[in-house]
C-alpha cells in the first residue's frame, strides 16, 4: 500500500474512533445537565444519584473522547501536509477558534464540576454542567463549518502563485448551508445515541433489579430523547440530501446506485451492480422516492454517474470522479437502517413500558442491551459514506485526497503510526468498555452524604 | 508532576493527592496545547505543515503520551486493586516524560535550523529524518525543557499540598531548579553562539536567569507561591527568547542560504490573520478570567489526609 492508501486509513481508523465518543459525549452532557437541573429544581434524591451515576459514564466516554481529538488535530499537519497547505488559509480558522471559543469552556467547567460538588454554591455547580456541554455543541459546529468548506467550499478565492485557497469571508465559511444542515443532522444523532444509551442502561439496571428509582426514569428519558431525535434527524437528513444533490450531485447519484440520469427515480432498497460496478443490474424500489427526496419533486430529475462522470472530465480534466459505488450504497443504506432500527425499538419499548409495565423478559432486555450500539453504527456508516462517496476530491471541485497526503512521510512512518495507533485504541476500547459495564453493574450510590463541614475530599483523582 | 509521582509521593494517599491538584485544571491546561496547534495551522499553515509533517515520530510519541496520560488521570482509581493502579501510575510518568523532554528537542532543533528542501511544488519540506533531530544541541534542549518542567511542577505541588509531601516538593524543586540553571545556562549560551544578531536573546536570557534564580530564591525561603510565579515567568521567557532570536525566521535551513520558513511565507492572508487577530484579543481575556477563576476556587491546599479511603476503587464494591 502506498503512504496515500495508509495516510487514508489512519485518517478514516482515528476518526471513526473518536466519532464513537463524541455523540456519546455531547448527548449525555445536556441528558446530565438535565438530570441534575431536576435535582435542583425538586431537590429530589434519586436525579442526584442518577446525576452522579450517569455522569461517570458521561466522564469515561469524555475522557477517550478528549485525548482521540487531539489525533485529529495534529494528523492534517503529520499525514496531510499538502492539504494543509492548500486549505490552511481557510481551515485552520475554525480549527484555533474551536479551541478559543469551545475547548477551554469544556475543559476548564467540567473539571469545576468534576472536583466542585463541595466547593461551588448548587447554582453555580449546575452552571458548570451546563457551560460544558454549551461547549461540546459549539466544538460541533465549528469542526462542522471545518468540514463543510471541504464539502461544498464557499467564501474564497484560489491563489494561483501561492497554490492555495484563500479565505475571503470568515461568515460566509462559518454560515456554509451545508454545516448549518450538517450541525442539525449531527447533533439530534447525538442525542439519539445518547439517549438510547440512557434506555439502555436503564432497561438491563431494572431487568436485574438494581435502583429502579433511577433507572426507570432513565430508560423513560432515554426512548423519548430517541425518538424525538429521530424526528430531528430525519428532516434535517432530508435537507441534507437536497443540498447534496445540488453541490455534490456524484455523491447522491453514488448513494443510490442511480447510473444514468433519469426522472422518477425509486429510493433503491436493492440494487445488484455487474462485478465492475459501472450498470445495475436487478433493482428494486420504492417508486420516485429518491427523487423526491433529492429535488422535493416526485417527477424531479436525478443526474446519473455516468452523465456526471463525463461533464466533470470535461470541467476537471481527465481522470475518475466515480468514487466506490457499492461502497457508498450500502454506507447509506446501513446509516439509515441502523437509526431507523433504533427508533423502531425504542417505539416499541414506549409501548411496553407503559403505565409503569416493565416485560421481565430475556428478549426485551437484549434487545435494550443492542440499542445503545446502533446509533453508534449509524453515525460511523454515515461519516464513512459523506467522507468517502466525496472521493476523488478532499475538497469537492477544488482539491484532491491524492494531492494532499504528506510528500515527506513514507508509507513505512504511516503504517508504523497507524498500527500503534490502532493498537493502543484496542487496548483503550477494552479498559473503556470494562470500565462501562463495571460502572453499570456497581450501580449508582445509595445514599450519597453532604457533609457541608467534612474535612475529607468528595471528589479525588 | 507526572514525571515526579514515584518520586514524591510514598504512599496511595500522596499519589491520590498528587493527582487530585491536577484533577481540575490539567484538561484546561492541555487546551493551550491544543489552542497553539490550532493558531499555528491558521496563522501559519506552511509551517504547520513543514514542522508536523517533518517532526513526525517525535509528534506521534508526544501524540500518544498526551492520549495515554488524559485517560491516565481519569481511570486510574477506578479500582483499588495494586496491580491497575501501578501500571497507570508507570503510564503516567512515561507519558509525562516523553513529552517533557521531546518539546525541548522539538523547539531546540527549529532554533539549530533544519534541513529543508524546496518541492517540484514550491512547497518547503523538511529533509532530515529522525535521527538527525538528535543532535547534541536539541538534546540538551530536551533536557533544559525536562528540567524546567519537573521543577515547575515541583514548585506547584508545593504550593498546593500540605504535609510531608509539600516539603518533598520544596526539596525537589530546589535540587532539580539548580540542575536547570546549569542546564539553562549552558543551552542559552550555545543558542547564542549561532546566532548574528544577540540582543534579543542576551535580554531575553537575563530575564530567564534572573526570575529562575528568583523563583529558587523563594522557594528555599518556603515562598511557593512566588516560586512558581517566578518559574511560569521564567518558562515563558525562554519561549519568547528562543522566537526573538528566531525573528523573522519561524523555522530556518541548517544550510545557510537555503530556502526556510518566515513569518512572511509562512503565514496565512493579511484577511485570516486579522479575523484570527480578533477573535484571539477578545476570547483570550474571557478565557483567562474564567480559567484563573478556577485556579482560584480550587486554590486549597491538599492534604492526604483529606483523602479519606485512599486505597479504595471507585468501582470496587457493587452498590
Amino acid at each position: 500500500m502506498s503512504a496515500l492508501d495508509l495516510a487514508r486509513w489512519q485518517f478514516g481508523i482515528t476518526t471513526v474512533y473518536h466519532f464513537i465518543f463524541v455523540p456519546i459525549t455531547i448527548g449525555s452532557g445536556f441528558l446530565v445537565a438535565g438530570l441534575q437541573t431536576a435535582w435542583y429544581r425538586t431537590n429530589k434524591d434519586k436525579y442526584l444519584r442518577a446525576t452522579k451515576f450517569f455522569g461517570k459514564l458521561f466522564l469515561i466516554n469524555f475522557a477517550i473522547g478528549v485525548v482521540t481529538g487531539i489525533v485529529q488535530e495534529f494528523q492534517f499537519g503529520m499525514n496531510w501536509s499538502s492539504y494543509s497547505r492548500f486549505v490552511g488559509d481557510i481551515f485552520g480558522a475554525p480549527l484555533a477558534i474551536e479551541g478559543l471559543l469551545a475547548f477551554f469552556l469544556e475543559s476548564t467547567f467540567l473539571g469545576m464540576w468534576i472536583f466542585g460538588w463541595d466547593r461551588l454554591s448548587k447554582k453555580l455547580h449546575l452552571a458548570a454542567i451546563w457551560l460544558a456541554a454549551i461547549g461540546t455543541l459549539l466544538s460541533a459546529y465549528f469542526i462542522l463549518a471545518a468540514n463543510a468548506f471541504m464539502q461544498h467550499p464557499v467564501g474564497y478565492v484560489l491563489n494561483g502563485t501561492r497554490g492555495r485557497a484563500e479565505l475571503t469571508s470568515i461568515f460566509k465559511v462559518l454560515t456554509n448551508s451545508t454545516a448549518l444542515a450538517a450541525f442539525f443532522h449531527t447533533i439530534p444523532s447525538a442525542f439519539l445515541t445518547a439517549g438510547a444509551l440512557f434506555a439502555g442502561v436503564g432497561a438491563w439496571m431494572i431487568f436485574h433489579k438494581k435502583d429502579a428509582e433511577v433507572a426507570k426514569p432513565a430508560l423513560k428519558i432515554g426512548l423519548i430523547t430517541v425518538l424525538i431525535s429521530f424526528v430531528i434527524v430525519g428532516v434535517s437528513g432530508d435537507t441534507t440530501a437536497r443540498l447534496m444533490t445540488t453541490q455534490q450531485p456524484m455523491k447522491m447519484a453514488a448513494a443510490e446506485a442511480v447510473y444514468n440520469t433519469k426522472t422518477n427515480v425509486p429510493f433503491s432498497l436493492l440494487t445488484i451492480g455487474t462485478l465492475n460496478g459501472s450498470k445495475s443490474v436487478f433493482q428494486i424500489g420504492l417508486p420516485s422516492v429518491l427523487s423526491f427526496m433529492a429535488t422535493g419533486n416526485v417527477n424531479g430529475t436525478v443526474e446519473g454517474v455516468n452523465t456526471l462522470e463525463k461533464s466533470y472530465e470535461q470541467k476537471y480534466g481527465p481522470g475518475n470522479y466515480t468514487p466506490n459505488i457499492p461502497f457508498a450504497y450500502w454506507s447509506f443504506r446501513l446509516m439509515i437502517g441502523f437509526g431507523a432500527l433504533a427508533a423502531l425499538i425504542s417505539l416499541l419499548a414506549l409501548w411496553f413500558i407503559r403505565q409503569g409495565r416493565f416485560p421481565r423478559k430475556r428478549w426485551f432486555v437484549r434487545s435494550m442491551v443492542v440499542l445503545p450500539f446502533l446509533p453508534i453504527l449509524a453515525n460511523s456508516f454515515g461519516w464513512i459514506f459523506t467522507e468517502s462517496a466525496r472521493q476523488p476530491w478532499v475538497v469537492f471541485g477544488l482539491f484532491k485526497t491524492s494531492a494532499g497526503v504528506s510528500p515527506g512521510v513514507s508509507a513505512a512512518s504511516v503504517l508504523f503510526t497507524m498500527v500503534v495507533f490502532t493498537l493502543l485504541y484496542g487496548v483503550l476500547a477494552v479498559i473503556e468498555f470494562g470500565l462501562i459495564y463495571r460502572t453499570i453493574k456497581v450501580g449508582p450510590e445509595k445514599t450519597i452524604e453532604r457533609d457541608e463541614n467534612s474535612k475529607t475530599l468528595t471528589m479525588a483523582y | 508532576m507526572g514525571i515526579l509521582l514515584p518520586v514524591v509521593a510514598k504512599n496511595q494517599a500522596e499519589r491520590r493527592a498528587v493527582l487530585t491538584t491536577l484533577g481540575p485544571l490539567w484538561d484546561g491546561n492541555e487546551v493551550w496545547l491544543l489552542v497553539a496547534g490550532g493558531a499555528t495551522f491558521a496563522a501559519f499553515p506552511e509551517w504547520y505543515a513543514t514542522l508536523f509533517s517533518g517532526f513526525y515520530l517525535p509528534l506521534f510519541l508526544i501524540l500518544i503520551s498526551l492520549i495515554v496520560r488524559g485517560v491516565s488521570f481519569e481511570y486510574r482509581s477506578k479500582y483499588g486493586s495494586e496491580k491497575w493502579r501501578s501500571r497507570w501510575d508507570l503510564a503516567i510518568t512515561i507519558s509525562s516524560f516523553l513529552p517533557a523532554l521531546l518539546w525541548g528537542v522539538a523547539f531546540a532543533n527549529i532554533v539549530r535550523g533544519v534541513p529543508l528542501v524546496k518541492t517540484s511544488a514550491g512547497y518547503i519540506q523538511y529533509s532530515g529524518g529522525f535521527w538527525n533531530l538528535l543532535n547534541p544541541y536539541a538534546l540538551l534542549g530536551g533536557l533544559t525543557t525536562l528540567s524546567l518542567f519537573v521543577s515547575h511542577g515541583a514548585f506547584f505541588l508545593a504550593l498546593k499540598t500540605d504535609g510531608e509531601i509539600r516539603v518533598r516538593a520544596n526539596k525537589l524543586g530546589q535540587q532539580v531548579g539548580l540542575v536547570t540553571a546549569l542546564l539553562a545556562v549552558l543551552f542559552l549560551g550555545w543558542t547564542m553562539l549561532g546566532l548574528t544578531s544577540k540582543g534579543g536573546v542576551i535580554a531575553g536570557s537575563t530575564v530567564v536567569v534572573v526570575a529562575w534564580l528568583s523563583a529558587l530564591a523563594a522557594n528555599m525561603k518556603g515562598r511557593e507561591g512566588y516560586a512558581f510565579l517566578f518559574s511560569a515567568i521564567a518558562t515563558a521567557a525562554v519561549v519568547i527568547t528562543l522566537f526573538t532570536g528566531l525573528y523573522p525566521n519561524v523555522m530556518p535551513n541548517r544550510t545557510a542560504g537555503g530556502p526556510g520558513l518566515n513569518i512572511f511565507n509562512a503565514s496565512s492572508t493579511h484577511y485570516t490573520l486579522g479575523v484570527m487577530t480578533w477573535v484571539a484579543l477578545i476570547m483570550t481575556p474571557i478565557v483567562l478570567l474564567y480559567q484563573g477563576w478556577s485556579y482560584w476556587i480550587f486554590r486549597k491546599r491538599i492534604n492526604p489526609n483529606q483523602i479519606s479511603t485512599p486505597e479504595a476503587g471507585v468501582l470496587d464494591t457493587v452498590h
